[in-house]
């Protein structure tokens, strides 16, 4: 191990390729694939780039996932996370048990059994928004027409929130993800939509419907701060995160047209070609993060109790280790193993939603419109280098 | 081969149900795993394999049983 190899580095976000992440990360796996961290606090923690070490790391009670004792890796997410997610129901920054109470209530709510039972509603709604499409014909805001409604109203359905009040939330969410935002205007997005969903949940806790929310409200002993909590963590991640993937994924696929006709033409591939695509754009860009409860060895690295650890997915994702050629997209790849829903007990609780939203969205998408191009130069696309989530801030396309 | 399923340390990803929908579900209450066929055939072992490989709590794992093992078929 050389003496550069181990200096502490800061996190990279900027990108030579929109698809590619960050070329250090690359050139710091195959060096040392855990190495120091400088983190902008002041801090001197750890940056896990190799696949084996992510997923170990995210498997391992020693590491915990609370706000309270993580340093973060980026200067404005520091501050914002302070002041949002340490509150009643964001169980994802919780460890057992709190985690064990809210994941058991809520896991039988997204089993793979229920999300099979949504895609007829899923293909409607697609449906729906393609008819849409075809009637104002091109050029279009992809993302607009067509990646952020189709999660939003699913998850809103899901949820029981309604889907009219749609611009509040979605303006809401874009603040809280976005790292351009200061901490005034994310705490202020933040009390926002925990205002209009601690009414929602009185409402449904008054009249329950045939909802998550309204059930969650009557059959568990969640209080309704708790609930309010619960479901605001579900409204943002339900939606933002599949928006990205198939806005980003287009985007990925028109740039790869060998690429897309197999998806568009093959139904036997979209399965694979999903998986493929989750892990080949990794829209969870930064982390996530985790603390040391106490002195843990991994592959002869000391991480000392009380460091911070920033498993970097994105690069985990392309390591030559474990996919070879990490760096081709190729969507007949068994890409089964890719972290970006993360690894352990905080594995994405609405992963097998996003995996039916998407398996549904690309062919019905590519299928409807054979002859999808992109309206503007591929490198006039605004990638969302300054967001939680990465993708594209708008996609203009047409047909 | 015999499966072992720890519903304590389940979280219910349902990656394993993703992975061999004849061999996993589950329960509609929590999502944490059932053992629908607890000792799958031999045709079944590399599915199998991966799901327990893929579960991102560790809590599958295979118990491979000698030929004369107890016939008392494990329900997880």
């Amino acid at each position: 191990m050389t003496e550069a190899a181990t200096r502490p580095v800061t996190l990279p976000l900027a990108r030579v390729r929109p698809l590619d992440p960050p070329e250090d990360l690359a050139r710091w796996r195959e060096e040392d694939p855990i190495r120091p961290l400088a983190y902008p606090d002041g801090h001197q923690g750890w940056l896990v780039t190799g696949h084996a070490a992510a997923r170990a790391i995210l498997a391992d009670p020693r590491f915990s996932t609370r706000i309270d004792l993580l340093h973060m890796p980026i200067p404005q997410r520091a501050a914002q996370f302070r002041s949002t997610l340490r509150r009643p129901g964001f169980f994802l920054r919780m460890d057992p048990p709190d985690h064990t109470r809210y994941r058991r209530l809520l896991a039988g709510q997204f089993t793979v059994r229920r999300m099979k039972r949504l895609e007829p509603r899923i293909e409607e709604i697609t449906r729906d928004h393609l008819d849409a499409m075809e009637d104002v014909g091109g050029p279009i805001d992809l993302v607009r027409a067509f990646a952020l409604p189709i999660p939003s109203l699913v998850i809103c359905e899901l949820l029981g929130v309604p889907y009219a009040d749609r611009k509040k939330f979605q303006r809401d969410s874009a603040v809280l993800l976005s790292l351009d935002s200061t901490v005034e205007e994310v705490e202020a997005a933040m009390n926002d939509l925990l205002d209009y969903l601690d009414e929602l949940v009185r409402r449904k806790r008054a009249e329950p419907d045939d909802d998550l929310v309204s059930g969650l409200a009557t059959d568990t002993d969640l209080t309704d701060e708790e609930l309010t909590g619960v479901t605001t963590l579900l409204l943002i991640a339900g939606h933002e995160t599949t928006a990205n993937m198939l806005a980003l994924g287009t985007y990925a696929l028109l740039r790869n047209p060998a690429q897309l006709a197999a998806v568009r033409d093959k139904p036997e591939v979209v399965e694979d070609a999903v998986e493929e695509l989750l892990r080949y754009l990794t829209v969870i860009h930064i982390g996530p993060v985790r603390a040391a409860l106490e002195d843990v060895e991994i592959d002869g690295r000391l991480i000392r109790a009380g460091e911070s650890v920033t498993l970097s997915v994105s690069a985990a994702n392309r390591d030559p280790e474990r996919f070879p050629e990490p760096d081709q997209l190729d969507v007949t790849r068994h890409a089964g193993g890719h972290l970006t829903f993360g690894h352990g007990i905080h594995q994405c609780l609405g992963q097998q939603l996003a995996r039916t939203e998407m398996r549904i969205a690309y062919p019905a998408l590519l299928r409807r419109f054979p002859g999808l191009r992109l309206a503007v130069p591929p490198e006039e696309v605004p990638m969302r280098t300054n967001m939680a989530i990465y993708g594209v801030h708008r996609l203009p396309v047409t047909w | 081969m015999k499966i072992v399923a720890d519903t304590g340390r389940c979280i219910g990803a349902g990656m394993c149900v993703l992975a061999v929908g004849e061999v996993f579900d589950q329960s509609e209450d929590d999502g944490t795993v059932v053992l629908l066929v607890p000792e799958p055939p031999a045709s079944m072992a590399g599915a199998v394999r991966q799901a327990v490989q893929l579960c991102p709590s560790g809590a599958l794992s295979i118990a491979e049983s000698p030929e004369e093992e107890e016939q008392d078929a494990g329900d997880g």
